[in-house]
């Protein structure tokens, strides 16, 4: 079975012809600036961008949504537990207090909180798509050959994509030894305690570890043979010429980023916008 | 006067450092550019180590000792280095999955030019062109996963083509691969010696497949020693293949029990070129004398299965309407090419996956809910590669694994897994560590492990897989013994030997359908099914045919009928 969790699709789009350096830098530059401002209008901005570029790379929702729904329950937990442990913060931020709803106690609704809460909420929507636009549109060697074209030694980029490379046939031993030791009575279901699932896992890590070795030594042995490591320096494959488009990426991207501070410092005075004054 | 040997050993002797004993020993070879060299040799013999030595695995990747001199290309090799080497030597080695190193064709053939630092542009156009020569061009863009054993293979071999290597090494290229895939890969490796004259040599104990096409000279390694230099005509008439544990072609098998002494001058290496003359009416009277064996009675169905559906993903149908009945006390194989469904059909039998349709009976009994746990005990399953089932370090605790997850107490354990070890010849072992066994007798603990369940059915992927002769005859004999027990074996295979001589019944796979179940010798001798099915026709089949004898099919089924005989006098 192929992983369909972070699988990289090959389709031609304008984001697939990118470089894989192109879009790491985009994607760091992008996420620090949702980061570091919390207005809602410049994340709103953002957010709007990255469902379109998530539409240009023609990313099917049934390839991600496994990771989405993760994703919401992960968002709507963080909602509720920023209200229940920080009700206030809102007001101690903006300044004001416009109360909407009286629950009880301490946690009364007020509008600074609840726009402090969308918006951190926001922040979350905008860069996660960008994350999922980034793992499902570069190929794992060429990403390797963009790590080491920064300057990252080339066997700890060829590790990366190595291990890419192996990891479902890694996957799909431990499925078969799993089924095997099942069938000579091991329980790995919940009706095992706790520590005896965990004594049954060493059960099949065990022979994992042994044909994973096997392999390794037959991996390394193969590169050796084809002159892995003979010179400091490699050239690769998959590495992608820099085209036009990188660069209109990566001016965007800084355009965004440029305005994440500009914003910050000449409109808002801090990272926050502030409707309540 | 002849032109410089490629390879030169000189008294030359390995032993690695983790041995007691050398590996090689006094090893004198010439090898001459432009040769085509067959090296064989039993498991263990060294031939692997002779391969490592010419390639530079050794000494710089295994070290160990070294006596006498290797020259390759006029070069030292222990004074060199493996990239020097593998200008020189390209290798091409046993497993073609577990050394594709890129995510696609186009960048693993691309791997040696990489390291050499070729420009990316040019890069492309090599890998283009080196790919066409192996007929993978319109491939480049695939991963892995996509390609079948054949295109694995042909991927590595243009991954060494890329350098413009003088000699070709390739280490087991037939392992892993179907029949029909095997034929094809000597074929292409054949048409790559043909065209660049490169000096090839094949390490292989399965002779009769690479001699599909003919190579100049065989090497046979026993014991660390080369026992035999010469033309394949006179190796093959020869006593030095069964003595030292190869088999010799089928067809070789079946002229020596027709009483034919075969000689080198009738160019027995070769269907094609066998001479008739002495062989037609010999081979005739011997076939003809040969008795039917008396029918078995029929015995109760032990595992039916019924209209059985089953898919991964709703569409594509991995198993696809399959039926079929087995007796108690059956043996059969299961063949069909990679793909076909059987290592789904056996998960499905084993609880490991539930079908989307149909029955399966185990006597009467519908098993479908039953557990894993518990269709253990009716079906065991012994795994392609014993260490992907080994977890414990001493052959006892192993074999006692299932029983203790059962909590059987500790006295019938001991009785159980010390009947199970007998029965596997493993009873001098049972304080062993397993990391001391050899992998033929860890296959033989994992096999144990199964039985100590005491399941009535066993199922075994692949059991002689990468066995040369010798063990191959030592795990189906024990396979029969426990067989005859009252065991019931199903084997997932693609070792037409074995189906041909221990099967008596096989079930072909294609597509997720069963397209036949019936006689080995029916399956072997059916051309239309040998091409469907991945297979490939046994040389007997030929045999009869340019021996003018009319049914091909009875002289193969006669063929096997005979050696069960010689085999059943020889266990007497």
């Amino acid at each position: 079975m192929k992983l369909k969790l972070f699988s990289y699709n090959v389709i031609d789009t304008p984001i697939h012809r990118l470089s894989g350096l192109t879009k790491l830098i985009c994607f760091l530059l992008l996420t620090f600036a949702v980061m570091f401002s919390y207005d809602i209008r410049f994340i709103l901005f953002v957010m709007a961008f990255s469902f379109v570029i998530l539409k240009i790379s023609k990313i099917r929702f049934s390839q991600i949504k496994l990771m989405l729904i993760y994703v919401v329950v992960f968002l709507i937990t963080n909602a509720i537990l920023t209200f229940l442990f920080e009700p206030e913060y809102g007001v101690e931020i903006y300044g004001t207090r416009h109360e909407i709803l009286r629950i009880f106690g301490r946690y009364n609704l007020t509008q600074e909180q609840l726009l402090y809460q969308i918006t951190k909420v926001l922040k979350y929507a905008s860069v996660i798509p960008l994350g999922i636009i980034f793992l499902l549109t570069t190929n794992p060697s060429e990403f390797a050959a963009s790590l080491n074209g920064v300057g990252i030694p080339y066997k700890v980029a060829y590790a990366v994509s190595l291990t890419l490379r192996y990891f479902p046939d890694i996957q799909r031993d431990y499925q078969n030894i799993s089924q095997a030791q099942q069938a000579r009575g091991l329980e790995m279901s919940k009706k095992a305690s706790f520590g005896s699932r965990f004594k049954n896992a060493l059960l099949i890590i065990i022979p994992l570890i042994f044909s994973t070795l096997d392999r390794i030594e037959s991996i390394s042995n193969a590169m050796d043979l084809r002159g892995f490591g003979k010179l400091k320096k490699r050239t690769w494959y998959s590495k992608k010429t820099i085209i036009t488009g990188d660069y209109i990426a990566m001016g965007l991207s800084v355009l965004v980023f440029a305005m994440s501070i500009l914003i910050s410092i000449f409109i808002n005075g801090s990272r926050f916008f502030n409707p309540f004054i | 006067m002849r032109q410089e040997p490629i390879i030169e050993f000189i008294d030359y002797s390995f032993q690695y450092f983790s041995q007691a004993e050398p590996t090689l020993m006094d090893i004198n070879l010439k090898i001459y550019p432009g040769e085509k060299i067959l090296i064989v040799g039993p498991s263990g013999s060294g031939k692997s180590t002779l391969g490592h030595c010419i390639n530079g695995l050794i000494p710089f990747a295994y070290e160990g000792e070294i006596k006498g001199t290797l020259k390759i290309k006029g070069l030292v090799a222990k004074e060199q280095n493996i990239f020097t080497l593998s200008k020189i030597v390209g290798t091409v080695l046993q497993d073609s999955d577990g050394q594709f190193v890129g995510l696609t064709v186009g960048e693993d053939i691309a791997f040696a030019l990489e390291n050499d630092r070729v420009n990316t542009l040019q890069m492309h156009d090599t890998v283009a062109k080196v790919a066409e020569m192996v007929d993978m061009g319109k491939l480049l863009k695939s991963s892995p996963f996509e390609l079948s054993g054949g295109q694995k293979q042909r991927t590595s071999l243009a991954g060494v083509l890329v350098d413009d290597v003088d000699v070709l090494l390739f280490d087991e290229p037939l392992a892993n691969l179907d029949p029909a895939t095997g034929k094809t890969a000597i074929e292409i490796i054949d048409d790559i010696h043909k065209s660049t004259n490169k000096t090839v040599l094949i390490i292989e104990h399965r002779l009769e497949d690479v001699l599909h096409r003919g190579v100049d000279r065989i090497i046979v390694i026993a014991d660390g020693r080369i026992i035999a230099n010469m033309v394949p005509d006179e190796l093959v008439s020869s006593q030095i293949l069964i003595e030292n544990g190869i088999r010799e072609p089928l067809y070789i098998t079946a002229l020596k029990y027709a009483g034919i002494n075969v000689q080198k001058d009738m160019f027995p290496s070769h269907l094609d070129t066998l001479k008739m003359q002495k062989v037609v009416q010999p081979l005739n009277a011997w076939y003809k004398r040969i008795e039917e064996p008396e029918k078995q009675d029929e015995k109760p169905s032990i595992l039916k299965v019924e209209n059985l559906f089953f898919s991964y993903d709703g569409k594509k149908k991995i198993i696809n309407d399959v039926t079929f009945d087995i007796s108690e006390g059956d043996m059969i194989s299961i063949v069909g090419k990679n793909g076909a469904g059987k290592s789904t059909l056996a998960k499905i039998l084993c609880g490991f996956e539930s079908q989307d349709l149909g029955e399966i009976y185990y006597y009467s009994e519908d098993i479908k809910e039953k557990s894993i746990k518990e269709r253990a005990e009716i079906i065991g399953l012994v795994m392609q590669n014993p260490n992907q089932m080994i977890s414990k370090s001493l052959i006892y605790d192993e074999v006692a694994l299932g029983l203790r997850l059962r909590n059987v107490s500790e006295e019938d354990i001991k009785e159980r897994v010390e009947n199970a070890l007998e029965v596997c010849g493993l009873s001098p072992f049972i304080e062993w560590p397993i990391s001391a066994l050899s992998y033929g007798q860890k296959k033989r603990v994992t096999i144990a492990s199964i039985l100590v369940l005491e399941p009535k059915i066993i199922i075994l992927d692949e059991p002689t897989a990468g066995q040369d002769y010798y063990h191959y005859t030592e795990i189906m004999k024990f396979l029969e013994r426990i067989n005859k027990m009252g065991v019931t074996i199903i084997m997932i295979t693609h070792d037409m030997h074995l189906m041909l001589e221990y099967t008596p019944r096989a079930i072909v796979l294609l597509d997720g359908e069963v397209i036949a179940d019936t006689r080995a010798s029916i399956v072997l001798t059916d051309s239309n099914l040998v091409a469907k099915a991945n297979l490939k026709e046994t040389s007997l089949y030929f045999l009869a045919e340019k021996a003018d004898i009319e049914d091909g099919t009875l002289f193969v089924q006669r063929f096997i009928d005979y050696e069960k005989g010689v085999r059943e006098a020889n266990e007497a």
